[in-house]
C-alpha cells in the first residue's frame, strides 16, 4: 500500500511502527563543532561553564521538588523543567570540554569541580524554600535566561547558537509556567498572595547579579559569541512588570547584594554540591 | 477546587485525537498545560484536547447489549465487497 495509512505505521518494522513517542531529534545534528577562527577558546570555555552551571544548579533545585510538589501534575511539570535545564547543562559542559582542548566530558565539570570553580549566579543555589519561593525564583530565572538565550541564537559559535535555539523553546515554556503560577498565587487568596510576595522579596537582592557582567561575558559579547547581561535588564523589567501587575504583586524595593560570577557563593552551594557530587566522587570509575 | 479532565492527544502519525488518560486541574488552561507535561513528554503528540470529565456523556455498561450486540452479526456493513482503488487513503 502506498498511501499514508495510520494502521500501516503501526504494523511495520522500526521506529515508524510506534504511534507515539517517535521522531526524536539531536539538537546538534549537522552543526559544525570546530571552534571558529578568531574565537577565544578560554573565553568560550568560561562562558559555556557559566551558562552550564546556572542550568545544572537550577535543575538540581527543581529536582528537589520531586515527591514534594503540591500535586502530581505540578511535580511532573517541575521535573520536565529540571530535565530541560539538565540537558542544556550537558550540552554546554560538552562544549566547554571541546573548547578548552582537554576533551573532558560533561561529568568532569558537573562532579569534579569544587564550589569555588562554579561560576553560576547565586540566585539558583538558594535553598528550596516554599512553593512561593520556587515560583519567584523560576519566574526571575526563566525570564532572564530566555532573554539571554534569544541573544545567543546568532552567536558566532555554531554550537552555542544551536544550544540557544533549542533552549529558547524550552525556557519560553518555563517562563509561561512560572508567570501563570505567579498570577494564580498573587491574585489568589490572602495567604497565597502573602507567600508569593515573600518569595519575591527574599530572592530580590540576588537579581542585580544576573545583570552584572563578568569580563569573560563582556569579551564574549564583543566578539559576537555571547551576550552582555547588562543589555538584558530592560526586557527583564518589562516582562516582570507585566506579570507582577497582573498578579497584584509589587516589585520588591530592597538593596542589591552585589556579586558577579567570581566563585563566591552562598553557603547553600557547598551543601548542594556535596549531595550532587557524592556518588560520582565515591565511585569515580563507575559508568552509568 | 480541582476538576477531573480527560486528555486526548493527536500523535504525529495518527489521524485523530486518541484518549490517553486523565488529570486534575483548576481550570481549562491549566488542564491543557498539565496535559502537555504529563502526556507529551516522550514526544507523543502535536495537538492536545482536554475536556472536563463531567462534560462527557458515556454509554452505560448496563446498556451494552441493546447498544452494541445488534451490530455483531452484520458483516455486510463493512465495505469489503468492493475493490478499493490504491489511491484512496484512510478507509
Amino acid at each position: 500500500m502506498s498511501f499514508d495509512n495510520v494502521y500501516e505505521a503501526l504494523t511495520g518494522d522500526g521506529d515508524a511502527r510506534w504511534a507515539f513517542g517517535t521522531g526524536f531529534t539531536d539538537p546538534l545534528a549537522g552543526v559544525e563543532t570546530a571552534v571558529p577562527p578568531g574565537v577565544d577558546r578560554a573565553d568560550l570555555t568560561a562562558y559555556c561553564l557559566m551558562l552550564g552551571d546556572d542550568a545544572l544548579v537550577m535543575s538540581h533545585r527543581l529536582q528537589e521538588w520531586c515527591t514534594n510538589a503540591p500535586d502530581l501534575e505540578e511535580e511532573v511539570a517541575l521535573a520536565n523543567i529540571a530535565l530541560d535545564l539538565l540537558g542544556q547543562a550537558r550540552l554546554l559542559y560538552a562544549r566547554a570540554g571541546h573548547a578548552d582542548g582537554t576533551g573532558r566530558g560533561e561529568d568532569h565539570y558537573a562532579f569534579f569541580r569544587g564550589e569555588e570553580e562554579f561560576a553560576g549566579v547565586r540566585l539558583v543555589e538558594t535553598p528550596r524554600g516554599d512553593f512561593g519561593d520556587l515560583i519567584a525564583k523560576l519566574l526571575v530565572f526563566s525570564t532572564w535566561r530566555l532573554a539571554l538565550l534569544q541573544r545567543l541564537i546568532p552567536s558566532r559559535d555554531p554550537v552555542l547558537a544551536a544550544i540557544a535555539a533549542k533552549g529558547v523553546k524550552e525556557v519560553a515554556y518555563h517562563r509561561d509556567h512560572a508567570a501563570r503560577w505567579t498570577v494564580r498565587l498573587g491574585d489568589g487568596t490572602d495567604e497565597s498572595h502573602r507567600r508569593m510576595q515573600a518569595g519575591l522579596d527574599r530572592i530580590w537582592p540576588l537579581v542585580a547579579e544576573l545583570f552584572t557582567p563578568h569580563e569573560a561575558e563582556v569579551r564574549s559579547a564583543r566578539s559576537g559569541v555571547g551576550a552582555d547581561p547588562a543589555d538584558l535588564r530592560a526586557e527583564f523589567d518589562a516582562v516582570l512588570d507585566q506579570v507582577l501587575t497582573a498578579a497584584t504583586l509589587r516589585r520588591p524595593d530592597v538593596p542589591p547584594d552585589p556579586g558577579g560570577r567570581r566563585g563566591l557563593h552562598t553557603g547553600a552551594l557547598g551543601l548542594l554540591l556535596a549531595e550532587l557530587q557524592s556518588v560520582a566522587r565515591a565511585h569515580p570509575e563507575a559508568t552509568w | 477546587m480541582n476538576d477531573l479532565y480527560e486528555v486526548f492527544v493527536r500523535g504525529k502519525r495518527g489521524l485523530n485525537h486518541v484518549h490517553v488518560g486523565s488529570l486534575h486541574a483548576s481550570d481549562d488552561e491549566m488542564a491543557l498545560r498539565n496535559a502537555r507535561d504529563l502526556y507529551t513528554r516522550r514526544n507523543e503528540g502535536v495537538s492536545i484536547w482536554v475536556v472536563k470529565a463531567s462534560h462527557i456523556t458515556a454509554s452505560s455498561p448496563d446498556e451494552k447489549d441493546p447498544f452494541f450486540a445488534p451490530s455483531a452479526d452484520k458483516v455486510y456493513r463493512h465495505p469489503t465487497f468492493y475493490d478499493i482503488p490504491d489511491d484512496v487513503p484512510h478507509m
